[in-house]
């Protein structure tokens, strides 16, 4: 009697939960129907205030819009976000998770990819994933080279960019090697956020491209590459460029914004950063002289996409996806563009948008220090995220521990 | 009734056991929880084997050695750089109307939060900072700031520097409360009619009895200064940081699998904090015999009065460090655009705080719900302790005074870790009951420590008049007890108010990001670098403690303002 009843339970929960668990992009009414009421919890990098303010604003939208209710738990670091769905899937909790949505990319994603903690593929059947044209932005769907296989929504591009006061800099360095000369006539002017920081590991990886003949390698898992001697250049270029750093090398910046605070303190020159609009908008915010210019270098910089995944126990998922959709909305993706909002290119393919919507972002204002479309010019992809990890542990062993 | 009399005197005779439970259980399940990692044990990261691997791991990482180096200098270095300060402070001016002076300068600076006191400093002393600022360009020529390593140095000269303005302090706090067990006045005025110097004559004849009271305090102070992790952030080197820093890098990190060699660096981080503290107590004894060997030789140090001096600048350095930290701050907070070498930024904005009003609220809200809590169960569970001690003539014991220090000894990383995944497990993660929880156990050895003192002392023949008056035991807590030492509770409950604030670590891993602090906030905000977010917020952590400790100042002299005997009493 009571295996019987255990055999039938078990068969009744293998036949429903899927069914009534998950919902399917596919039926999105039903989707909206299911979302409404519910409260999506959004872990995100809390470090910057006019993101957060970004956040707050589209969280009042969905509330408005589709009775969804938004709260912003903010990290310091995405990778607590992580930790937390591992943690509840070594407590078995496979359902009711405490992240419904979290927003990430590159390692961070291929970890969680890898370690079966993503609910999709979904991200490719919501109804704005439309309003993108994957093949003219293939950023979007292949996140560090890892397929994104529709288990995470693009919300944002992001393109390295450096930029530089041109009161007291008015020449900046265009190529990887002109920085080094530069780096020698003026010492101590220049730093980059230190490894494994990403943006600190993107200054490799964008000196990486500038300094190999060969890019294709990079393009592949690090395994399959002869690691020494594709990254030789790059050992001797930082061996050459470290004593002519700010504080010799001796110390680094921990992020970007500290970075951006050292520029504001007049201790260096010219940094980078991997939103083109940031110094736009920290000039706005009186964090930098409204003297500071971007440049991007000769040849393109890297480029990728921000992205938005939901975890396999999430709480929430309808909302999540309703709070996704939204913010890949052109409403969304113009007010996030704006200059006085965060600066942030679309992902949105113009195009694909009706001809209003392009109007309206063909005539935004992005800012006294933001490059156009234009002048950005070229976006190089992103390494294989294998690359990232074996360069930042090799940064650090030989120029992070030498003391 | 007299059977529900007899039922409450059980329960209160459990108070100790379930007092030493509550402080126990945590850190003994959070211990558990980060030494199966460390061997290899982690099935939902496909570690169902025990190995040695992430021991192999961590010992292969090319920075371990300086890693444990930096937070072994650090630890040994701000612990005996801040209790020689104390120390020199109390036997040089103990006594003195200059001493009532040091000891309003310094304790405000108790309330001030690790964090908020580290960024203060950094801004201060940085080669862009304000102290830079104020000579730049008319004294030092400067036009851009100076390219030398001041903050972040490799010796962690500046992160000691930043532990020291806080445990100085606190170690005077400690002495003062142990110093009425000490007939100090006496000794020391006996050791002047023989010629010794007065701080000579302190340090060889008060010192001695008094280190026995303040010697936990101490290794408290070692332990946190050894292990601690958002002063470090703020204020260590980075190449490579301090372990504790490291192994919070590694928690955090993409890569999962550092996740067995960070549980791995959790236990070797509490075994460093077990060496160096059985090194302090091996220096303990140096100490003591060299002590004797000075009263053996009979020099009698007369001639103390730079040493003198120099303390009484010590004190008034920290307090005016500190003070102009959170002036700086303060500054930052209402900044508009401010670069080297203005000394103030060019225009002045409360935008800063406008934008941030909604969140500061919200979470100030949260902090004063959590701290208020995990306050009134400390004071509740601490003054059942201590009932029960005096009706059942129990005596604390020198094991379980160790117990109530253990939280403050085993690094919060190290059992933290553990502990999260042990409340994921229950269903209790993320929820502010189980984060209050988890702050009583930090804020009851606090509470614990400031009343018990007073407590004690109490003339327990006001009681006895009481009951040959006919009241009962509990009538006599409510009527007689409490009220007398309304004074001493109001300050512990402030104490343990201030811990709660402060905390970050137990917010943070067991609130699982769903419960937010003003402290989470303010570091949340700091990895974005703003210094003037980090003013609004560091600002707000500092004002709730004040507001705390103003409340417990002003309660009792107005509950009491037609009673001059209540107010009169300490």
């Amino acid at each position: 009697m009571i295996s019987r009843l255990t055999v039938t339970t078990a068969l009744v929960a293998c036949l429903c939960l899927p069914a009534f668990a998950d919902p399917d992009p596919k039926a999105w009414d039903s989707v909206l129907e299911e979302a409404r009421g519910q409260t999506v919890y959004w872990n995100a990098w809390g470090g910057d205030p006019r993101t957060n303010d970004y956040i707050a604003w589209a969280g009042q939208q969905v509330q408005d819009q589709f009775g969804v209710t938004l709260e912003h738990v903010k990290l310091s670091d995405t990778a607590t976000a992580v930790s937390t769905v591992l943690n509840e899937k070594a407590a078995g909790r496979t359902e009711g998770g405490s992240i419904d949505m979290i927003w990430i990319n590159g390692a961070n994603f291929a970890a969680m990819k890898e370690n079966g903690l993503l609910f999709g593929p979904w991200a490719e059947d919501i109804p704005n994933w439309s309003l993108v044209d994957p093949e003219a932005n293939p950023a979007l769907v292949s996140d560090f080279t890892v397929p994104v296989e529709g288990l995470e929504a693009p919300w944002s591009m992001a393109r390295v960019v450096f930029y530089y006061d041109s009161a007291r800099l008015p020449e900046p360095p265009r190529t990887i090697p002109a920085f080094l000369d530069w780096a020698s006539a003026n010492p101590g002017r220049f730093t980059y956020p230190q490894p494994p920081d990403f943006l600190g590991t993107t200054f490799l990886k964008q000196a990486l491209l500038g300094l190999v003949d060969d890019t294709a390698p990079l393009y592949a898992p690090v395994e399959a590459a002869d690691y020494d001697a594709v990254t030789a250049p790059l050992w001797a270029y930082i061996e050459a460029l470290t004593p002519h750093l700010w504080r010799q090398g001796q110390a680094y910046p921990q992020n970007g914004p500290a970075q951006r605070q050292l520029l504001a303190d007049n201790e260096i020159d010219i940094a980078i950063s991997f939103s083109p609009g940031e110094a736009s908008a920290a000039i706005a915010n009186f964090e930098l002289p409204d003297t500071v210019r971007s440049i991007v270098l000769d040849g393109g910089t890297i480029g990728n996409a921000s992205f938005l995944a939901i975890p396999f126990n999430a709480n929430a998922k309808a909302g999540a996806m309703v709070v996704a959709n939204y913010l890949m909305s052109a409403e969304a993706q113009l007010h996030k563009q704006d200059a006085a909002v965060m600066g942030t290119p679309t992902v949105l393919a113009m195009d694909k948008l009706s001809p209003e919507d392009a109007a309206k972002f063909a005539s935004l204002d992005l800012g006294i220090a933001t490059l156009s479309p234009a002048d950005l010019g070229p976006a190089l992809p992103e390494p294989h995220p294998s690359w990232m990890q074996r360069i930042a542990a090799d940064w650090e062993a030989r120029f992070g521990v030498a003391q | 009734m007299p059977s529900l009399e007899a039922n409450r005197h059980a329960w209160l005779r459990l108070a100790p056991r379930l007092t030493i439970a509550v402080l126990l259980l945590p850190v003994g399940a959070g211990l558990a929880g980060v030494l199966a990692p460390a061997f290899g044990w982690y099935p939902a990261l496909g570690g169902t084997n025990l190995s040695l691997d992430p021991w192999r791991a961590l010992f292969a990482w090319p920075g371990l050695g300086g890693a444990i180096w930096l937070s072994v200098v650090t630890g040994l270095g701000a612990t005996a750089i801040s209790l020689l300060i104390t120390v020199m402070i109390c036997a040089a001016w103990q006594g003195t109307r200059a001493f009532g002076v040091i000891e309003r300068a310094l304790s405000p600076l108790l309330s001030v939060p690790h964090a908020a006191a580290a960024f203060g400093l950094a801004f201060l002393i940085a080669p862009s900072g304000w102290i830079a600022r104020a000579l730049s360009p008319w004294a030092t020529g400067w036009d851009q700031p100076p390219d030398i390593l001041i903050t972040q140095d490799p010796w962690g000269l500046s992160l000691m520097a930043g532990l020291v303005v806080k445990e100085v302090p606190f170690l005077l706090l400690m002495t003062l409360a142990a110093l009425g067990q000490v007939p100090a006045r006496r000794s020391v005025l006996v050791s002047q009619t023989m010629g010794y110097g007065r701080m000579a004559g302190w340090v060889l004849t008060v010192l001695p009895r008094l280190y026995a009271q303040i010697r936990l305090p101490v290794y408290a102070v070692l332990a946190y200064s050894c292990s601690v992790i958002d002063v470090a952030l703020i204020l260590g080197p980075t190449r490579p940081s301090t372990l504790s820093v490291q192994v919070l890098e590694w928690l955090s990190d993409p890569d999962l699998s550092l996740r067995f060699q960070a549980a791995a660096g959790a236990i070797l981080q509490l075994a460093l904090v077990i060496g160096l503290l059985l090194l302090w107590r091996g220096g303990e004894a140096v100490a003591a015999r060299l002590g004797c060997a000075a009263i053996r030789r009979g020099h009698r140090f007369a001639a103390d009065r730079a040493a003198r001096t120099l303390s009484m600048g010590l004190a008034l350095i920290a307090a005016l460090t500190v003070g102009l930290g959170i002036l700086g701050l303060a500054v930052w907070s209402v900044a508009g655009f401010w670069t080297f070498p203005d000394l103030l930024p060019d225009q002045f904005t409360w935008r800063n705080w406008t934008r941030q009003s909604a969140t500061v609220t919200g979470t100030a809200l949260e902090t004063v719900m959590i701290g208020a809590a995990a306050t009134v169960i400390s004071i509740g569970l601490t003054i059942a302790c201590l009932e029960a001690e005096y009706r059942h003539g129990l005596r604390q014991t020198r094991r379980a005074l160790w117990l109530l220090y253990l939280p403050l000894l085993v690094p919060q990383a190290t059992f933290l870790i553990g502990l999260q995944t042990l409340a994921i497990g229950a269903d209790l993660g993320g929820v502010r009951s189980t984060v209050i929880a988890a702050h009583v156990v930090f804020v009851l050895p606090y509470v614990f420590l400031s009343l018990s003192d007073p407590w004690r002392a109490w003339d327990s023949r006001q009681g006895l008049v009481a009951a040959s008056l006919g009241a009962g035991a509990n009538r006599i807590l409510w009527r007689v007890r409490l009220p007398m030492l309304l004074r001493p509770v109001l300050a512990a409950a402030a104490v343990g108010f201030a811990v709660s604030v402060g905390q970050y670590l137990p917010t943070l891993l067991i609130g699982m990001g769903r419960v937010s602090t003003l402290t989470t906030e303010a570091v949340a905000l700091s990895s974005g670098g703003d210094r003037r977010l980090i003013g609004v917020y560091a600002l707000s952590q500092t004002i709730m403690p004040l507001i705390g400790f103003a409340l417990a100042l002003a309660l009792p002299a107005l509950l009491f303002r037609d009673r001059r005997g209540m107010l009169d009493r300490g």
